[in-house]
């Protein structure tokens, strides 16, 4: 009775508390650096609740050094880190209850059973399967038919959704993926991502990083970081708008060639290979008749140019020159 | 604690499912003691001897068939010449070769004494040396019959060597002690230290320490089917010499048990310190090996008597845990002393055991590195 009282008031003041916090995570001017490599440079960003905040930049960018900031496993050198109102360093113990943390390399026993690696984290988090089997049935249910098998002799996609059940059993508040879609196919990365859109109405904030840049425009927000810094913060859409220039998709026959004809033709600002084709800028954001004369010159045939939108990615590579050049 | 209950049943999860793991912790002991036991073994027992009689008379048949029921040796072929001898160890059964002098018996009536010879397989210098000491023993043993019986000859003076503790020189006395030492200090040291480390290897580790499971808890989660394993390792050994080598414990099993359970506490908690510091499996399995492995089997009086080292040696061999379960262990099971003479060395692995596991809690991570 007593114990059933205090948890109802425990709530009602967590609710209260986190009415005036709106902010999941504040992080300011967080910088690590591992011997003379620095990892993070003044990383500063904010998630809100109940938001799917990506990461997304190459390897090596700090993605998993800032996501193990944040989960409490690591110590910044610099800057203030606060996760659901608490400080990553002084209230790692209360936070550690309270965050679900999928690692990069899927963190299962191999050795164990499906069954056996759900029950043991729902166990260690003090809690079991069938008390919050709702907040995973989704994810879950793909692979109850195999519960038996051990989880090393799951297919990449299978143990992505078993990873993520055990990162959720405890039904954290926040959920930390790192590249939870790193290795695995395609038609399991859409499902996953459909997933994560689901689990939104548990009121569950979500950050997640990927390498993966068609991904992004699944998030709220992204984040876009490159060795360390942050390149810039908004919703996916914003970002592709924040293209400068014109954008042209050119095919040819031989793409490899043609990149390298581009890049000779003096009115080229950009080009990078993109799929089949060539996301090309040029300084007069138009093309002309010279281009076509100049490309069939040098040996290309079948030469199509349209104009097209900007992706996530070609924002991010113009961010990256603009921040090299600077 | 249902948390610590739900940890330590992974563990044995994982040890059941791992056979290469059952096997190690159940395998190579009795691998070992079998090993020690039978082909190891530093006692003679049916070492093939021929006979040279030259004399063929009562005396040299008695003499003859006092060394056979000794027990220690086992009659391979009777020879008739001297040239026959070097074929009979090419043949390599024979390990020695008693010649008896012409008029053996005529010589020791007249004379008061007659020669025998004894060759012996050089070869094997171990083997030639324990052949020709016991023969010579048995012979001197039955020069005291025969002149006890002529009470007019002086009465001869013979050394007599009594075994204490080990009359029969058994060796099993030594190296049951000995295996049990290296059992646990490799299964407890080994197996901790890998245990821990394979979770750093395969990222679960980072999961474990995002959980509210508290470093002490890991810890004895870790160390608790380890423990339990081991214990049940002692008994087996135990059971097993007593079997098979009719080895018994003289003095309290209770004691030893104890005692036993102190040292496999202290050896897991070396496994969880070498855990601390190594990174990866192969660095844990590495140390464990290199660092307490061979210094138990070289250092610890296992096989080399600390006596005979040199100073150095003897020093190092101070810092070793092995060292004083070896003289704890050896004590209780064949001496049968009783707690009052081993305390010094029980102190000793108390107070190590207190260090190890308070360095280990200390060196222990929340975080990564």
């Amino acid at each position: 009775m007593t114990e059933h009282l205090s948890r109802g008031c425990l709530a009602k003041r967590n609710s209260d508390r986190e009415k005036q916090m709106k902010k999941v995570i504040e992080s300011t001017d967080i910088s690590k650096a591992f011997g003379s490599t620095k990892a993070l440079n003044d990383i500063a960003f904010s998630v809100d609740e109940s938001e799917i905040f990506g990461f997304i930049g190459p390897d090596g960018a700090g993605k998993t050094t800032l996501f193990r900031i944040i989960a409490t496993l690591l110590l910044p050198d610099k800057g203030e880190m606060k996760v659901l109102g608490m400080d990553c360093i002084a209230g790692f113990k209360e936070l550690r209850k309270n965050i679900g943390y999928m690692p990069g390399r899927f963190s299962l026993y191999q050795d164990l059973t499906v069954e056996e690696n759900l029950n043991f984290y729902a166990t260690v988090f003090g809690t079991t399967v069938k008390k919050n089997y709702d907040l995973i049935s989704d994810i879950y249910s793909h692979i109850e038919p195999f519960k038996k098998r051990l989880a090393g002799k799951l297919s990449g996609g299978m143990k992505q959704k078993l990873a993520l059940s055990c990162a959720l059993i405890h039904k954290p508040k926040l959920l930390i993926l790192d590249e939870p879609t790193t290795g695995v196919d395609a038609v399991s990365r859409s499902e996953f991502w459909a997933m994560l859109a689901r689990l939104r109405q548990h009121d569950i904030t979500i950050i997640v990083s990927t390498p993966y840049m068609d991904e992004a425009m699944r998030c709220d927000r992204v984040a876009l970081i490159q060795n360390g810094s942050i390149l810039t913060v908004a919703p996916p859409q914003k970002i592709r708008n924040g293209f400068s220039r014109k954008l042209f998709m050119i095919k040819a026959s031989e793409k490899y060639k043609l990149i390298i004809a581009l890049r000779k033709y003096p009115g080229t600002v950009t080009a990078y290979p993109f799929g089949d084709s060539v996301h090309v800028t040029f300084s007069d954001d138009s093309i002309d008749e010279s281009l076509f004369r100049f490309l069939s010159k040098e040996g290309l045939s079948k030469v199509t140019a349209v104009e097209t939108e900007a992706g996530i990615e070609d924002r991010f590579l113009e961010l990256m020159k603009k921040g090299a050049t600077v | 604690m249902k948390r610590f209950l739900g940890f330590v049943k992974k563990e044995f999860l994982h040890i059941f499912r791992d056979y290469r793991t059952l096997f190690i912790i159940f395998g190579i002991p009795v691998a070992q003691i079998l090993i020690f036991g039978f082909a190891i073994s530093t006692d003679v027992k049916n070492a093939g001897v021929a006979f040279l009689d030259l004399s063929k008379d009562e005396t040299t048949q008695k003499l003859t068939d006092k060394i056979i029921s000794s027990g220690f040796f086992k009659r391979t072929e009777n020879l008739v010449s001297y040239d026959e001898i070097e074929d009979i160890f090419r043949k390599g059964k024979t390990k020695e070769v008693i010649i008896f002098e012409k008029n053996f018996e005529k010589k020791l009536q007249n004379e008061g004494k007659a020669s025998v010879s004894l060759i012996a397989d050089g070869a094997e210098p171990n083997t030639a040396t324990l052949v020709t000491n016991y023969t010579m023993a048995i012979i001197s043993g039955f020069n005291t019959d025969i002149s006890g019986i002529r009470a007019n000859n002086p009465i001869l003076i013979q050394p007599e060597v009594k075994m204490l503790y080990n009359p029969e020189l058994k060796s099993q006395h030594m190296f049951v002690p000995g295996v049990i030492t290296m059992i646990l200090i490799l299964i407890c040291a080994l197996m901790t230290s890998v245990t821990i480390t394979r979770e750093k290897e395969f990222g679960t580790m980072e999961v474990l320490l995002v959980s509210p499971l508290r470093p002490i808890q890991i810890i004895l989660g870790k160390v608790v089917p380890y423990f339990l394993l081991s214990f049940i390792n002692v008994i087996l050994i135990l059971v097993l010499s007593w079997l098979v080598f009719g080895l018994s414990v003289k003095g309290s099993i209770i004691l030893l048990l104890a005692e036993s359970m102190l040292y496999i506490m202290l050896s897991l908690s070396v496994g969880i310190l070498i855990s601390t510091i190594a990174s990866s499996m192969q660095a844990a399995i590495f140390i464990s090996l290199v660092g307490m492995m061979l210094p138990t089997i070289l250092l610890s009086g296992f096989i080399y008597p600390i006596e005979n080292m040199d100073d150095i040696y003897r020093y190092i061999s101070y810092l070793l845990p092995p060292r004083y379960f070896i003289t704890i262990i050896k004590s209780i099971m064949i001496k049968g002393t009783g707690f009052l003479y081993v305390w010094k060395e029980t102190l000793v692995l108390l107070s190590m055991t207190v260090l190890f596991i308070g360095l280990s809690v200390k060196k222990f991570k929340v975080r990564l590195e």
